[in-house]
């Protein structure tokens, strides 16, 4: 029973890269999907090949090892060995070196292959273009489109719709950055002075995390990014949303909040659309009210942590660009409820 | 006789026991090892030790600062570990965790790896060349300083929080001087300056030593497997350490504040790509030139362990030779995540491939040496064999992120931190440690013990797989190298945990490993010249070998000179015992061409370091006016080394050499 408990355990352990939220080996896109089928293919040939050298050679050791009787000195070594059998083991080894070609070919050949399928969606015209920009430590989003009053700015939360090819051009703020969701696809280097682009495409609707793989400074392991695949009318609805800027607030309260936010230093940073908050250092907060997770996506969206991350971030994410703010209790609760009617 | 006399005598003794045809000593005999030993003497105390120029006492010192440099590494690596073992650990926090790891990088790689086996060439290549010194041994001891020199001013700065922390490939611009103001990485860059100026001065008295002092009859289809493999490496560092210092160079002068150069300055016409370029010519070649060396420990122990010749000495050549042109063309596999052209890729796609293919030779070569012989299993032997275990493992995650589609998702993962530290553990630590117990007879003169080796192995083989097997798991499940901390939700906590044991019971593995060999060498069974039976020339003398290596230096009749030589081999005689004289050969063929006298003892090699680390440290660190002072000395130290040791050279101890018509 135990050993069954312990077997169990041990397999739940190692399925972390194959069933995990944030596995590559778990794909919900095409792109990953054909990775992970070119990931198997070369894993359990590997396995093979492993196996069978460590099996050589340990059947070389053992089959004429010392026995216990024989005495712990070395033979007079072999300086003249036997033609016949060199002869054979060159043979072998030639063999052994051959296969190991033509398994070279046949990874080389099945990886070019796998890259031109994955340059394939490059070409689609329907695609959504995405600019992410990385900046230390968040994800800056803006929503491409054709008419310019429908793009729009978000950071860290990006939502896409299921099915269609996503276009994410990158781009990068300071210092290098790579922007990787491993359920969808392969990570892609944002470099200061470089304009990259990645292509990928989710099947199913899901949540799928991912975060930056470029050790990018202090917080580089606190900056995640959350990709929301949506069906076709979610999303629509969404973008809408987010397309409208705040309204005026419609009580007191809120207006208050609003104050507090356009009179502290949250304005030098921070936009909000439809009010002359305008800063460009830190993430759009237009629709903040409307994100699950805050600071990167590392803690909830709920009033008590968003008090927290305004008072004092240093504490959250040591490091992070933001300052600590001291603000009046009142002000502090109208700010909060303000930003949190951001929706 | 004066009061070494009997140990002169002993000496003489035991290289008659190697071959017992060799006749007792006569007194004209014990009269030139009387002189030898006086000419080779170094001085006692402080003076000799900061003056030697002999190989022996340099090759181990470096051996020594290595290991102390992989011993503070690997602290700082188990306290990443502690760090990592469960999620949301303030231990550390991200600006000493970002130190910590980028010195352990750092240090592994620059301070120990390519050292450590630098210092085993320096040591070993003479005596398995049979002769009595490197070539350019004043610049081979300077190479020792200003590697010391680079190696305290990393650990200087981490002591003092100005330890590096932006990884240790340090990739622009957040290494640049916008995102990492201050002096943390200026303190690095000088450090890889200083190191890999050393690491080429000990790699051009490697190859001089090679190709012109072999025994007479070594030709080059003899020549030892491991001198081959300190060949190709100390070649590839001539070639790869260039890049490097330009790299660092380059950072420093865009940092320096009265420089502002803007190589790695996109906004003003730099591009961070170069950076990436530059430093991955070196860092790949890096690879092998660590990883080379370590074949070759494998090349000399499985021979002697399996009782027999190395099957398929020249394939393994040819294949170290491959991955030496090789090496240097696949540096690109690093920057699959960058914005590389297709093609591009795909060529280093292919080479990458490629070059499993000479190390594939290599293993089957050494298995078939086993399958061929009759093992006999002593703790160096199996040693190579937890290299099998583990290499090949490291070997084939290569092989896996050699694809590029592959790659996109486990580079920069912790699956990479698993490939890279099987690929070094298995392909550098278990060679590297089973050739020092191979070898420890022949330094201290006492076995090392082997129960205690088989308890260190069993500790290491468990503790690498248990650290690092679970990394793979974990790159795979999206966690990302570098980062400080993780969330419980990622379910990562359980693997990580298991690493850091695996960390500990690896560490627990290295202290058995240090206590066995320091109990060995307290109170070892003697070991007499040759206690494994071995067949290279360094088996031919003296456990351990007196400073001048070989009373008279051996001849070469085969590929094993002690299983090949007939009991009448020839040996060299006639080398001035008065003077610091050594046989040169023809490159070729080693058909004796001439006598040299190497340079004797001297303190111009350290001057010459404390200049350099002034120029370095001091003038492209902080400002540019201490380069001036720097060079100042620089010239002193470089005048006096040259012009005296010239001096002395051709016009006191050559007196049979034809004049100089034009002095006349």
């Amino acid at each position: 029973m135990i050993a069954r408990r312990v077997l169990i355990f041990a397999l739940a352990l190692l399925a972390v890269g194959c069933t995990g939220e944030q596995a590559a080996l778990n794909p919900a896109g095409a792109q990953a999907g054909r990775i992970t089928s070119l990931w198997w293919l070369i894993c359990w040939t590997c396995v093979v090949v492993y196996v069978l050298t460590i099996g050589a050679i340990v059947i070389g050791v053992v089959r004429k090892r010392r026995r216990a009787d024989e005495p712990d000195a070395p033979a007079p070594p072999t300086t003249r060995p036997d033609p016949a059998r060199e002869h054979r083991a060159r043979i072998i080894v030639a063999a052994a070196v051959g296969v190991t070609v033509v398994i070279l070919f046949v990874f080389m050949f099945s990886d070019f292959t796998a890259g031109r399928a994955l340059a394939s969606l490059a070409g689609d015209k329907s695609a959504l273009t995405i600019k992410i920009t990385g900046h230390q430590w968040w994800w800056e989003a803006r929503y491409e489109d054709s008419t310019t009053s429908n793009t729009f700015t978000t950071a860290n939360e990006i939502h896409i719709p299921v099915g269609r090819t996503i276009e994410f051009q990158l781009e990068s703020a300071d210092v290098i950055h790579s922007f990787w969701v491993p359920r969808l696809h392969g990570k892609k280097d944002m470099i200061p002075g470089h304009s990259t682009r990645t292509y990928l495409k989710a099947d199913k609707p899901g949540v799928y995390y991912g975060q930056c793989a470029e050790f990018c400074g202090h917080q580089h392991a606190n900056m995640r990014l959350v990709i929301i695949a949506q069906p076709h009318e979610e999303f629509e609805s969404w973008r809408t949303a987010q397309i409208r800027p705040a309204g005026e607030p419609p009580f007191d309260n809120l207006k208050r909040g609003r104050d507090v936010f356009l009179k502290n230093s949250c304005v030098m940073c921070h936009t909000i659309r439809g009010t002359t908050a305008g800063g460009r250092l830190g993430p759009d907060l237009t629709h903040v009210g409307s994100r699950k997770l805050l600071a990167s996506n590392i803690i909830p969206n709920k009033p008590g942590h968003l008090a927290g991350w305004i008072l004092d971030p240093q504490k959250i994410k040591p490091g992070v660009r933001m300052p600590q703010n001291a603000l009046d209790p009142h002000d502090l609760r109208a700010l909060l409820e303000f930003l949190e009617s951001l929706k | 006789m004066s009061s070494d006399a009997p140990n002169l005598a002993a000496a003489a003794r035991q290289v008659h026991d190697v071959d017992p045809t060799t006749p007792a000593p006569t007194a004209e005999q014990v009269r030139s090892l009387q002189q030898l030993e006086a000419v080779w003497r170094k001085p006692r105390g402080l003076v000799g030790f900061l003056t030697t120029t002999n190989h022996k006492d340099i090759g181990l010192r470096f051996v020594y600062t290595a290991f102390v440099f992989f011993f503070l590494a690997g602290l700082l690596a188990l306290a990443i570990r502690v760090q990592l073992a469960v999620p949301n650990n303030t231990l550390l926090g991200p600006d000493l965790y970002n130190q910590f790891f980028t010195t352990h990088g750092s240090a592994m790689m620059f301070l120990f790896a390519v050292p450590v086996m630098e210092g085993m060439a320096i040591y070993l290549v003479p005596l398995m060349v049979g002769t009595r010194n490197t070539c350019f041994p004043r610049l081979m001891s300077y190479g020792y300083w200003v590697y010391l020199m680079g190696g305290i001013t990393l650990f200087i700065a981490l002591a003092l929080n100005f330890g590096p922390d932006m990884g240790w490939f340090s990739y622009t611009p957040l290494a640049g001087p916008d995102y990492s103001p201050g002096k943390r990485v200026d303190f690095w860059s000088q450090m890889v300056t200083l190191v890999e100026i050393g690491s080429m001065s000990g790699a051009i008295a490697t190859i001089t030593t090679i190709l012109k002092c072999r025994a007479p009859g070594m030709a080059l289809n003899r020549i030892p497997l491991f001198v081959w493999a300190a060949l190709v490496a100390a070649f590839m560092i001539l070639f790869a350490m260039p890049a490097v210092t330009i790299c660092s160079t380059l950072l420093s002068m865009d940092r320096l504040s009265h420089v502002s150069t803007h190589f790695f300055n996109h906004a003003e016409g730099g591009d961070h790509l170069l950076w990436q370029h530059l430093f991955w010519f070196f860092g790949h070649p890096d690879v092998y030139i660590i990883f080379l060396p370590a074949t070759g420990f494998i090349s000399a122990i499985i021979p002697t362990f399996a009782r027999r010749k190395i099957f398929g000495y020249t394939p393994l050549v040819l294949s170290m030779i491959a991955i030496g042109f090789i090496g240097f063309g696949v540096w690109v596999h690093h920057m699959f995540v960058t914005p590389i052209p297709e093609l591009g890729q795909g060529m280093f796609t292919a080479s990458s491939l490629l070059i499993t293919i000479p190390t594939g030779v290599q293993i089957f070569c050494w298995t078939a040496t086993l399958w061929l012989g009759r093992p006999w299993l002593k703790s160096p032997l199996l040693f190579v064999l937890g290299f099998f275990g583990v290499f090949i493992m490291g070997g084939l995650t290569g092989v896996m992120i050699a694809s590029v589609a592959v790659d996109t998702q486990a580079h920069d993962t912790f699956f990479v931190v698993a490939h890279l530290h099987y690929v070094l553990i298995g392909g550098m630590i278990f060679p590297l440690l089973g050739a020092i117990l191979y070898w420890f007879p022949k330094w201290t003169g006492k076995m090392p013990g082997e129960t205690l080796a088989k308890w260190s192995l069993a500790l290491l083989f468990i503790g690498t797989n248990l650290t690092f097997y679970p990394l793979h798991h974990l790159g795979m499940g999206g966690m990302p190298r570098r980062i400080y901390t993780y969330l419980p939700e990622t379910g990562w906590q359980p693997l990580n945990m298991l690493a850091t044991l695996g960390a500990f019971t690896m560490g627990i593995g290295f202290l058995i490993f240090v206590i066995n060999l320091w109990l060995s060498s307290r109170r070892g069974a003697p070991a007499g010249p040759n206690p494994w039976h071995a067949g290279t020339l360094e088996w031919a003398t003296t456990s351990p070998p007196s400073t001048y290596n070989f009373a008279n230096p051996p001849t070469c009749e085969g590929r094993d000179p002690v299983w090949d030589n007939s009991p009448d081999a020839a040996i060299v005689t006639n080398l001035d015992t008065d003077k610091r004289e050594v046989l040169c050969t023809t490159t070729l063929d080693a058909q004796p061409h001439h006598r040299y006298e190497m340079s004797g003892d001297s303190w111009w090699p350290l001057v010459v370091a404390i200049a350099t680390t002034v120029i370095f440290v001091a003038g492209f660190g902080f400002t540019p006016s201490w380069i001036l002072p720097g060079c100042a000395i620089l010239a002193i130290g470089l005048g006096a080394w040259f012009w005296v040791s010239a001096y002395r050279s051709l016009a006191v101890h050559h007196p049979e050499m034809p004049r100089d018509p034009r002095k006349d």
